[in-house]
């Protein structure tokens, strides 16, 4: 690993731990706005979604529209725990136990998706991780779950069909999903896991593993005759990144206390909003999907200001942004008037 | 290229760090009532979220031009949502930086209960004008307008069951939603105990909502009198028009979520002929008081408002009274308000738009549910 690469990656971590003290600062000393401050949890595991996805897209190759649907695995079966156990288990061995479970999961819905869906590349994976996305989803949304003396009811048709005792508690209500998890998370924890995952990713790039899935990124013949296995290394990736969109799922439904599998959170519509932050941070780059997912998410939120056109203008800035970042007459724009910002570079 | 991008992350922070103290405003004591709402002003439950805005809007107006509540104006701030409840939340912290004293929502239940988590950390005094689920007001800081979900259901299957207008039910329900989901599982446990026979219960859901021809050949072929559809008026309206093209024409009764059915776009009125719904507003009703709101409403705003709006309405009159009752001025603490209007809530009466209301103190509220009977394209009182 040359020095580059390694001081890139700290200016990644410091740049993490930097905006959490300022952060911690402003609300110790009571300057920042309480909007301002129920903001910073979702900030947090959006930008670790992204980063999920941006190892999956941008270091794999492949484009997975399903990101959202292992956050939703992450989400539901974590919150089960922490619901379930809510009276048994102390806040913090609780609040652990439940980011295992739901990692666990979400790891294990990724290895068991990534078995038929790696099998294809290109438009084909994205459509059938986008259907897989949205089972995930419909699936959490039909089904009745319940605890009473006789043990767990479950059914996929109605709460009454479960025939439960009317004693018992009601875990999974059908499509009103699971109503009153504990709020455990905070900024502290999701910026703790920000790292982390920041850590894992960073990590995995730099070392023979992730050379090696860069290699059949850039060239899947070439480093299949390298000796290079092929599914092995694609498996490993993909899992990877879904337990990470896990993680952000347990921030999630950690954050809110309702937690309900429908499209605005889960659905096919937040998987491409995820995307969006990959793509717009830059495919690869690691810190730009953390930056990218910070400001498009504060942004709509800074724009409460302007009420009705609020969404209108947060579309048309998203657009402007993509241009200004990505059309090639934008890039040729940039170098010939802010040329001598690219000295730097150019000196490398 | 990195250092461009240097000055453009320097600058889009600084964007950032300004906008952070600028959201924080001075509390200092206020001479006025502050009033804060949150719903679905964009996206996809736009209609329900600027109804209820605007039928605040009107309410708040109202009082402020007779004078305000005990010589003190409101002032009134809405927050959009965009039906989801992460976001709701985010609402709810931006309107208490403003100053927000009661809180007037939120228009749906699942973003309701979210925000109910945090209005109860704060002892912050809320009042849901159409959040309908159980949970809702599960704490002892949150009151509702809108008859809950389960109330629904039973008030239903009561209805039908006392007036003997069937024994053998067919039902229609969409499963992903909360409203329809949970109005159907309390109808089902009704019937069984008033003896009604449910002879088919078909769900569809929010990806799957323009084909009903199964649903309705299954209760056809179970020989069903009476269809209950305890769902939303634009899926009711294609269940109407398959059925009739199906050749079957049994009764057909629902909740609120019908009203507005007569309004559907491109939808034969005559096929409403007959559909009975319990809700608690008819636009077309001709008291002083709905009189007064529609015209109001539709001279504002050009559109006739649905019952979300006058849950509204009658949610900032419910609040007035309140304060008058418990003597509730602006300089109080939210916390000390939200103690005295819990007392004041449950000792007053409010003659609204959705009949007269009182509250006990679990946050439910009592009404009577009005039947009617859609007739020659408007409502008519059923008895």
């Amino acid at each position: 690993m040359t020095m580059k690469k390694i001081q890139d990656k700290y200016i990644t971590y410091g740049m993490v731990v930097i905006a959490y003290v300022l952060c911690e600062i402003l609300m110790r000393t009571g300057i920042m706005s309480s909007h301002i401050k129920g903001l910073l949890v979702p900030m947090c595991y959006y930008a670790i979604v992204a980063v999920g996805l941006n190892l999956c897209v941008g270091i794999l190759g492949e484009l997975s529209l399903g990101h959202a649907g292992f956050m939703c695995v992450g989400a539901y079966t974590s919150a089960l725990f922490s619901f379930a156990m809510e009276d048994v288990i102390p806040t913090v061995p609780r609040f652990i136990m439940a980011l295992i479970i739901g990692v666990a999961f979400s790891t294990l819905f990724g290895f068991l998706i990534g078995i038929p869906v790696l099998r294809l590349k290109g438009d084909y994976l994205a459509i059938v991780t986008l259907a897989f996305g949205e089972i995930i989803k419909n699936i959490f949304n039909a089904v009745y779950l319940g605890i009473d003396d006789a043990g767990l009811h479950i059914s996929l048709k109605d709460m009454s069909s479960m025939g439960m005792d009317p004693s018992g508690k009601i875990l999974i209500n059908g499509a009103q999903g699971i109503t009153g998890t504990p709020s455990d998370a905070n900024f502290t924890i999701a910026a703790f896991l920000l790292l982390a995952s920041l850590f894992v990713v960073q990590n995995l790039i730099n070392s023979r593993d992730g050379r090696a899935i860069m290699a059949i990124r850039d060239n899947r013949i070439a480093a299949e005759s390298n000796g290079i296995n092929i599914t092995k290394y694609k498996m490993f990736a993909f899992t990877i990144s879904a337990a990470i969109a896990g993680t952000a799922g347990v921030l999630f439904s950690h954050n809110i206390s309702t937690l309900t599998a429908t499209s605005q959170y889960f659905g096919y519509n937040a998987s491409i909003l995820i995307l969006v932050y990959v793509v717009l941070g830059g495919i690869g780059n690691i810190r730009g999907s953390v930056i990218a997912a910070v400001i498009l998410y504060l942004l709509p939120e800074l724009l409460r200001g302007l009420s009705d056109y609020r969404m209108l203008i947060y579309s048309i800035v998203l657009i402007v942004m993509m241009l200004f970042n990505w059309a090639p007459k934008a890039r040729e724009f940039r170098e010939k008037h802010f040329a001598f910002l690219n000295k730097r570079k150019e000196a490398r | 290229m990195k250092l461009f991008k240097k000055v453009v992350s320097v600058a889009a922070a600084s964007a950032m760090a300004v906008s952070l103290l600028s959201g924080c405003g001075s509390s200092a004591p206020s001479d006025t009532y502050k009033i804060g709402s949150i719903g679905p002003a964009t996206g996809g439950g736009a209609a329900y979220g600027t109804c209820v805005k605007n039928s605040i809007q009107i309410a708040v107006d109202e009082i402020n031009q007779a004078g305000g509540i005990n010589g003190k104006k409101i002032e009134y701030k809405f927050e959009d949502d965009e039906l989801n409840a992460e976001k709701a939340v985010n609402a709810y912290n931006s309107l208490k930086d403003w100053g927000m004293q009661f809180l007037l929502g939120t228009v749906t239940s699942a973003s309701s209960i979210a925000v109910s988590e945090k209005t109860k950390e704060d002892n912050m005094f809320q009042l849901t004008p159409s959040g309908s689920a159980a949970d809702c007001v599960k704490y002892e800081n949150v009151f509702r307008v809108c008859f809950s979900d389960p109330n629904q259901g039973i008030a239903s299957a009561d209805y039908i069951a006392d007036n003997g207008l069937a024994t053998k039910i067919g039902i229609i329900y969409d499963s992903s939603d909360v409203y329809s989901s949970g109005i159907y599982q309390k109808f089902a446990e009704e019937a069984a105990l008033k003896g009604l026979e449910i002879v088919s219960a078909e769900a569809f859901n929010a990806d799957n909502k323009t084909d009903f021809s199964v649903h309705i050949q299954k209760a056809k072929d179970n020989g069903a009198e009476l269809v209950f559809l305890p769902i939303y008026y634009q899926e009711a309206s294609l269940v109407l028009s398959q059925a009739a093209t199906m050749d079957y024409s049994p009764k057909f009764f629902g909740c609120d979520g019908l009203d507005g059915l007569t309004a559907v776009k491109n939808f034969d009125e005559s096929l409403a002929e007959g559909v009975m719904l319990l809700t608690p507003f008819a636009a077309d009703a001709t008291d002083d008081l709905t009189v007064n709101f529609v015209t109001k409403y539709k001279e504002q705003f050009g559109e006739v408002p649905n019952q979300f709006g006058a849950d509204a309405y009658d949610a900032v009159y419910a609040v007035k009274a309140a304060i008058e009752k418990e003597g509730i001025t602006p300089d109080m603490s939210v916390s000390d308000i939200c103690e005295k209007m819990k007392k004041g809530m449950t000792e007053i009466e409010v003659a609204g738009l959705t009949g007269t209301i009182t509250w006990d103190a679990s946050g439910e509220p009592t009404k009577e549910p009005k039947a009617v009977v859609i007739e020659n394209g408007s409502y008519k009182s059923m008895q």
